[in-house]
């Protein structure tokens, strides 16, 4: 995904109209879609949720901060970049603490030249890292399914008598039977002995 | 260092500090209006920041040398959760209690339609919730909407521990967003939401506009509860030592100065300044002289212990508050590393750097690092190190308590709670006296 060869739909969130204006006319010359664009006063988890931008500008000092953070923590919403500017003094420090992709922050960031290039690269880095987290998380999932399933047989093995191999084979008979995923299956089997504790 | 030190100036005198414009704020505001700071030689600049993120990444980075923070802020901050990674400390809890979960009055009259004394009542108001949300559900409604501040805020932690103790899953039976403080009333006003937990003064100004009803303060909850501390990178508390101890002497002194009742309406009339937290007198007034209105059309009732600026120890900055803190972001799936918890809570609360702030103040400080929970339903006398400290109770109103020796099984005795942790693994790594190991084989 290249700002070249795609229109975004991009989120402004900005307290100053004069200043979203601004910017709106600078995404847009650009050949991108300004989907909304919210003050602090109205709900912006419903809004984002709506209209599902592929990118969030948000004013440093915009309070709105927290639900944008808040809102990536919950794996149901599709992580999207975000992208911050700022006239503060201590941008050029906050700038280089940012890690890479997680957020970019605009610092001097209203001239026309300098927006597009930082969004580019928000988006580029956004992607690289959203590649490495989900390949992480692969991982690691793998090796806890892995582990979920071996605690269900062991349950299943003192509850029931069954040697390894046979609570292996009805487990993954009853998962293939409920079309559920093995590791699911081992997950309400621990649930349920939890319960039963 | 403890004779040194209070010869040794302050390596660093112009500091900037942040903070987030809510009552509880008032310690550093105090320590500035009143010269506690520069009693202590420091030159303090006080900066009002609109998020707790701005918070989090202007002290991590440099640009502010400390804040009011969430006591869950360091933590997350030092495990790397959320957004950055960052060993932090705090040696300060700037207050206990200060929350409310207040909601919409079209849901308080669903409530009370069903069961009017219950509704009323803090300890089963949740209990005519879940009849709700069940309600709901039956007739294909969509869920409550509740809001709080700050995924790791202790109104999060709060709002779940209420909702969860009546049956209610936090993370399927309702939708739980943020929404910053300062607009919570216009959103339940709205209808976007239909209850929050946030701090004063807006559960104060929900009742005032009557827009909302309150059901529970976090003082009801968990009866002196931690709420905001002082937090500094651990980088700078190495680097600034003495700067660190005179900056919490002053705020030490600022906040006995705020627990004198005589001096409320004065804190009132300076923090309700366009400076600070920018709300009328009259609303901050609430709960800053103790007393406390739960719906407009009931009388205000006295609750002194609504929020704790002193008294009771509420500075030290105990380890047990930051264990409890961690249980809790594993029973919601917020950690899902295993962690040494106490080893964590070691780390980043630091009350030997208290200990010796308030000994030069010549004030005592326990010994201990961890207290126990929800054993004392009433004021309670610790007894340690030749001083008799007058604590407050520390009931939960669920009537659990809280070992900070026994935490594996303090997390696993929570019916609804995140399930994809290995608590077997967890209490290998934390080695403490759960008997979590021993009922699982």
């Amino acid at each position: 995904m290249t700002l070249e060869t795609k229109q975004l739909s991009i989120m402004l969130v900005d307290e100053l109209p004069e200043r979203s204006e601004i910017i709106k006319k600078i995404l847009e010359k650009a050949g991108h879609r300004i989907v909304a664009r919210a003050s602090s006063k109205a709900d912006l988890t419903s809004l984002v949720n709506h209209y599902h931008p592929d990118i969030i500008i948000i004013d440093m000092e915009s309070p709105d901060r927290d639900t944008l953070e808040h809102m990536r923590t919950i794996s149901a919403d599709r992580p999207r970049p975000i992208v911050m500017f700022t006239n503060d003094e201590d941008s050029q420090t906050i700038r280089r603490a940012v890690k890479a992709g997680v957020t970019a922050y605009i610092v001097d960031g209203l001239q026309p030249r300098r927006v597009m290039p930082i969004l580019e690269i928000a988006i580029a880095r956004f992607n690289e890292f959203q590649t490495i987290k989900l390949e992480l998380e692969k991982t690691k999932n793998s090796l806890e399914e892995r582990k979920l399933v071996e605690r269900a047989k062991g349950i299943l093995m003192k509850q029931s008598r069954y040697d390894e191999e046979s609570a292996y084979k009805s487990m993954r008979k009853l998962a293939m039977d409920r079309n559920m995923k093995l590791s699911d299956l081992a997950r309400s089997i621990i649930a349920a002995a939890e319960l039963l504790k | 260092m403890r004779n040194k030190a209070e010869k040794r100036t302050p390596e660093k005198t112009d500091l900037r500090l942040g903070f987030i414009p809510l009552t509880d704020c008032c310690t550093l505001v105090i320590a500035k209006e009143k010269g506690f700071f520069e009693k202590y030689g420091l030159n303090v600049a006080l900066t009002k920041e609109v998020s707790w993120a701005n918070i989090r990444d202007k002290v991590s980075v440099g640009a502010l040398d400390g804040a009011h923070m969430l006591a869950g802020i360091p933590i997350a901050t030092t495990l790397g959760l959320g957004f950055s990674k960052k060993p932090m400390v705090t040696a300060f809890s700037m207050d206990l209690n200060g929350n409310a979960i207040t909601i919409s009055n079209e849901l308080y009259e669903r409530m009370a339609t069903l069961d009017e004394v219950a509704a009323k009542s803090p300890f089963y108001s949740a209990v005519v919730l879940k009849r709700v949300i069940e309600a709901n559900r039956k007739n294909g409604k969509k869920p409550l909407t509740f809001a709080m501040v700050y995924p790791f805020s202790n109104h999060n932690y709060e709002i779940r521990y209420w909702m969860a103790s009546a049956g209610i899953d936090p993370d399927h039976d309702v939708r739980l967003r943020v929404i910053p403080p300062q607009c919570m009333v216009e959103n339940l006003r709205a209808g976007q939401i239909d209850g929050f937990c946030v701090g004063e003064p807006w559960n104060a100004y929900a009742v005032k506009e009557k827009v909302g009803i309150i059901l529970i303060t976090g003082y009801e909850i968990w009866n002196n509860s931690p709420e905001k501390v002082f937090g500094v990178t651990g980088e700078w508390a190495d680097k600034y030592p003495y700067t660190h101890i005179a900056l919490i002497k002053a705020l030490l002194e600022s906040a006995r100065w705020i627990d004198k009742p005589e001096n409320r309406p004065a804190v009132t009339e300076i923090i309700s300044d366009s400076r600070y937290v920018n709300a009328p007198a009259e609303v901050i007034k609430m709960s800053m002289t103790g007393t406390f209105q739960y719906a407009s059309d009931t009388a205000p009732v006295s609750l002194p212990d609504f929020n704790v600026f002193h008294r009771y120890l509420a500075n030290f900055p105990w380890r047990s508050h930051a264990a409890w803190i961690i249980t809790q972001m594993y029973r919601w799936g917020q950690l899902n590393e295993f962690i040494n918890i106490r080893e964590v809570a070691g780390k980043v609360y630091q009350p030997d750097i208290y200990r010796e702030a308030a000994a030069q103040l010549s004030l005592p400080s326990p010994c201990n690092d961890y207290k126990t929970e929800g054993v004392h339903p009433g004021p309670w006398q610790l007894d340690e190190n030749k001083f008799q400290f007058e604590m407050g109770s520390d009931r939960f109103f669920d009537g659990m308590n809280f070992n900070p020796d026994q935490l594996i099984d303090y997390i696993t005795g929570f019916k609804i709670k995140h399930r994809d942790i290995d608590f077997k693994q967890l209490a290998k790594i934390n080695k403490d006296q759960s008997t979590f190991n021993l009922k699982t084989g």
